[in-house]
């Protein structure tokens, strides 16, 4: 049972860490690490001065004290051959230290080094130690060692040697998954390319990284070896006449209607040890990990009060932005939209205040940079921000009404009947396991109440509607089997399935080859004249805009700085940020000549081929 | 899917193959003079020899090696060395008691710790989330043996509310039947249990995290049918941990067994391992070593079909 913890550690940890030091006064600070680490020193210090500490001679018998109940003499009793219990329990503890530590260095010899060229060479050394590794876990290990128990005559050490090979592949898959991470780094090449050899690099750079895995497997493992020792004792294997815990319970268990103290002392010892090992660990592993942070519940109900408080008009002081038409005539509208995110370092307002609405039937095109805030604004629009997210504003206008008041159950309802969404990067966005026409019938049977038959009849139209060449066959396929701009024309398909009224696209060509962008943005065109839908559409490129949009919301780190119709926009930006984003989309594009000339002529005259220019310059 | 499947079960005969080699000798070179073992004070050099002729430990050791290889090829595991019946009658009596319990374990850990897991994954840092964690990380750590020592003083020595020991044959009770083995089980599942939540809850959040998550749940589905996805994208890790659970808990039988006196394997085993019964305990080796490559053999396939992907490579 040692492998599964070792994926637990492996993902918990930051391969880097933090330095050592300081990792491990922040381990003290914490109440469990500082009691662990009392609880566990004590035991050591117990172990070591046993000699010492041990009032009685543990194999000494005296008749007298036979399952003698605690006395000031002795007081943790007799057992039942007549030796001291409290003297036998300190013996004992020095017998499973040490017992503990046997099993863990022979994993840690065997482990780590095959788990270090594993990672660290790949290929052949890679697949044969793994092989044998997983081989080792596919061996229940009590039976082996019941035969290395027979041929040794009960041999305690190496009983817990043979523990500890079969704790090996543990360390073997920490250190090779850890290593592999690390591998990867470039740091690690550029000491390949400067020379060092493959032994120094290692000592050097990968062990460094290896190094608090290690540690925190090790207390687990220390943990089980002393669990297996104390149940090959019990078992009567491996304990001869030294005074083991697991020995005390066979004994205490043998007699436990009588006297269940006998049992109780030895269980307690192993019992507190154990934990005391394994909450170390975790608490460890805890320090080192890097979290994100997410909100409580109480965080987010306050956030709910907030959101539903009604504020009293003109209340807002710094919003950015502005509205067209009046809330029940649009067809989203937001008021004073900021988005806050929890991070490791107290909050971060990524959006701080924005207003703006889209008119039905009206395509709005919010540009900016990466880290502008539009993102988060689509998201909250669609109330799908990440965990540790939040958003807050005096009102989100859908269909001419305002959601903000709405139980998030309600809220959940406007996807997918009123809002579609379409995502930015199509590979990631369709569940890998799930075949293309399951997840393009299953919103529309659970959601819009189709029957099989019409779910499959509306999903293999709107395939087809998209440009899908073969839709039967799509919808057999499974999404690692298509191209990106298919799988972004069956991301489209499912958007529009629902026949939303507002379609929100974020990023759409982004992640698409050259040639297929402007067919999507093309089919995109269509689809919302088609279905009268009001679309946003999330670009940082204005080649996009000019193709596609009515409307353009310029926003730069969580502001809106610019919000206006296309053409005065081109024509004269206010802002000298707009006018940097339009000349960078259209920087050494040949056809800058033609695009003013067709923007002075109202339309675009050439959308098509200039955008394709301008997005080569973002390829 | 077929070339996938024979590879799988391909590797697993080697695995067994390569296990039985590796017993058979190092049960050989541990245990040198096995006649020793067996008759114990009784040990003449003259009834050594006699022994040694009767289970044929005079021939040379790779004629011998040939001898149970290609016996066990025609599902002949040989005569115990001890009381000279045959080994494969013998654990087919004792196995179904030590399987029943691992299974109705197996079957614990995946209900309970799925149900844990996913409750914790979906609202992490909830109370449920905090105990989950709390119990995987000491409960994984101690060992069945000891948690069974707890269960049998609290249940049935104090409140008497099951048999402290020994087995009733569900052909006898099922009721019975069940009540001898439901501390066994909860014993060794406790541990899994919390094992198989702690990890799915990991793997719940990972996939929750996902930007198909977010595309579907744009789509308007209902909670329940996202969990569907996540658990889907999330089981194949689970599934690999439960299956190397069903070796630990193997072991793990052995000992929490003659806690409650059940009549399986496990007190076999050690007694065979005392008498130095080498053909039994390789028998015993061999016949879990292939529960433990089914196990395998179906968690691959069971992984081929909830991992699309994993049929291709």
């Amino acid at each position: 049972m040692t492998a599964p913890i070792t994926d637990t550690v492996a993902d918990a940890v930051d391969s880097r860490g933090g330095s050592r030091g300081s990792t491990f006064a922040r381990f003290l600070r914490r109440p469990a690490g500082a009691i662990t680490t009392a609880i566990l020193l004590l035991i050591v210090l117990v172990a070591v001065f046993a000699p010492w500490l041990a009032p009685h001679d543990p194999n000494a018998v005296d008749l007298e004290l036979t399952r003698a109940l605690p006395s000031a003499e002795h007081p943790l009793g007799g057992d039942t051959t007549g030796r001291d219990v409290l003297s036998r329990i300190i013996w004992g503890t020095q017998i499973t230290l040490w017992g503990a530590l046997v099993a863990i260095v022979t994993s840690l010899v065997i482990g780590v080094p095959s788990g270090l060229a594993a990672g660290y060479y790949g290929g052949a050394v890679d697949r044969i130690g793994t092989w044998i590794s997983d081989g080792l876990q596919a061996i229940p290990g009590m039976i082996i060692l019941l035969i290395v128990a027979a041929a040794f005559r009960n041999d305690f050490t190496v009983l817990m040697i043979t523990v500890g090979v079969f704790m090996a592949p543990g360390y073997f898959r920490l250190t090779r998954s850890t290593v592999m991470a690390v591998r990867g780094e470039a740091y690690v090449d550029a000491a390949k390319v400067a020379g060092l050899s493959d032994i120094r690099i290692m000592a050097r750079h990968v062990i460094r990284a290896v190094i608090a895995p290690i540690v925190i497997q090790s207390a687990l493992t220390a943990g089980m070896a002393m669990g297996m020792q104390a149940g090959l004792q019990f078992l009567g294997i491996g304990g001869g006449t030294t005074p083991g815990w697991g020995a005390a319970m066979n004994e205490g268990f043998r007699v436990m209607r009588t006297d269940p103290l006998l049992l109780l002392w030895p269980s307690l010892a192993l019992g507190i040890t154990i934990a005391a090992l394994a909450i170390m660990g975790s608490t460890l592993a805890d320090v080192i990990s890097v979290k994100t942070p997410t909100l409580s519940r109480r965080e987010r109900k306050r956030i709910a009060r907030l959101n539903a408080e009604k504020k009293p008009a003109g209340a807002t002081t710094t919003t950015t932005g502005s509205i067209s038409v009046a809330a029940v005539d649009s067809a989203v509208r937001l008021e004073n939209l900021r988005v806050n995110y929890e991070t490791a370092d107290g909050e971060v307002e990524v959006v701080h205040g924005i207003t703006l609405d889209v008119s039905p039937g009206e395509v709005l095109g919010i540009v900016g940079e990466s880290g502008s805030g539009k993102s988060q604004t689509v998201f909250s629009m669609l109330d799908l921000l990440p965990k540790s997210g939040y958003y807050t504003a005096d009102a989100i206008w859908i269909g001419g009404e305002d959601v903000t008041t709405l139980s998030k159950r309600d809220r959940a309802q406007l996807l997918g009947h009123e809002i579609g969404y379409i995502p930015q990067e199509p590979m990631s966005n369709l569940d890998p396991s799930y075949t293309i026409g399951y997840q393009l019938t299953e919103p529309l049977r659970a959601v819009h109440g189709m029957s099989r038959a019409e779910a499959r009849d509306r999903a293999l139209a709107m395939l087809d509607r998209v440009g899908i060449v073969d839709p039967a066959r799509v919808m057999k396929s499974y999404p690692h089997e298509l191209s990106g701009g298919m799988a972004q024309r069956v991301l489209i398909a499912g958007a529009i399935a629902g026949r939303p009224s507002v379609l929100v696209a974020d990023e759409p060509t982004t992640a698409l080859d050259v040639t297929v962008q402007a067919e999507v943005l093309e089919l995109l065109r269509e689809l919302q004249q088609e279905y009268n839908m009001a679309l946003i559409i999330v670009t940082h490129n204005f080649g996009v805009v000019a193709d596609l949009c009515d409307r353009v919301v310029v926003m730069r780190s969580g502001s809106i700085v610019e919000i206006d119709d296309v053409e005065p926009i081109f024509a004269n930006p206010h802002s000298d940020y707009t006018r940097e984003l339009i000349a960078a989309s259209l920087d050494g594009a040949e056809s800058r000549a033609e695009l003013d000339a067709g923007l002075a002529s109202t339309a675009p005259a050439h959308p098509g081929a200039v955008h394709a220019t301008n997005e080569e310059q973002h390829a | 899917m077929l070339s996938f499947t024979l590879k799988r079960l391909l590797s697993g005969v080697i695995l067994l193959f390569a296990v039985a080699t590796g017993t058979f000798f190092l049960a050989h070179a541990a245990i040198p003079d096995p006649t020793l073992g067996l008759l114990g004070s009784a040990a003449t050099p003259e009834a050594q020899a006699a022994l040694a002729q009767k289970i044929g430990t005079d021939r040379p050791l790779l004629v011998q090696f040939g001898d149970w290889i290609g016996g066990m090829l025609r599902g002949d595991f040989g005569d115990s060395w001890k009381n000279f019946q045959p080994i494969g009658k013998q654990i087919a009596l004792k196995l179904p008691v030590t399987l029943s319990v691992v299974t109705v374990s197996i079957l614990l850990s995946a209900v309970l710790g799925g149900v844990l897991g996913v409750i914790a994954g979906l609202r992490p840092n909830t109370w449920i989330d905090r105990a989950v964690k709390a119990g995987s990380v000491i409960l994984f750590a101690l060992p069945g043996f000891w948690v069974a020592l707890v269960l049998v003083m609290t249940f049935a020595v104090q409140l008497k509310w099951f048999p402290a020991v020994g087995y009733t044959q569900p052909s006898q009770s099922v009721g019975g039947w069940l009540q001898s083995i439901t501390l066994p089980a909860i014993a060794l599942a406790l541990g899994a249990i919390v094992m198989i939540a702690e990890q799915l809850r990991n793997a719940i959040m990972q996939a929750d995290r996902q930007d198909y998550v977010r595309t579907l749940r744009s789509r308007g589905l209902p909670q329940w049918r996202i969990v569907i996805h996540l658990l889907r994208n999330a089981a194949p890790a689970s599934l690999t941990i439960l299956a190397l659970m069903f070796v630990g808990l193997l072991s793990g039988a052995i000992v929490v067994e003659q806690i409650f006196a059940l009549p399986g394997i496990g007190a076999m085993t050690q007694g065979a391992s005392q008498n130095g019964d080498i053909p039994m305990l390789l028998g015993i080796t061999v016949i879990t070593v292939i529960f433990v490559v089914i196990v395998n053999f179906l968690l691959d396939i069971l992984l081929g079909w909830i991992n699309p992907k994993a049929r291709v490579k």
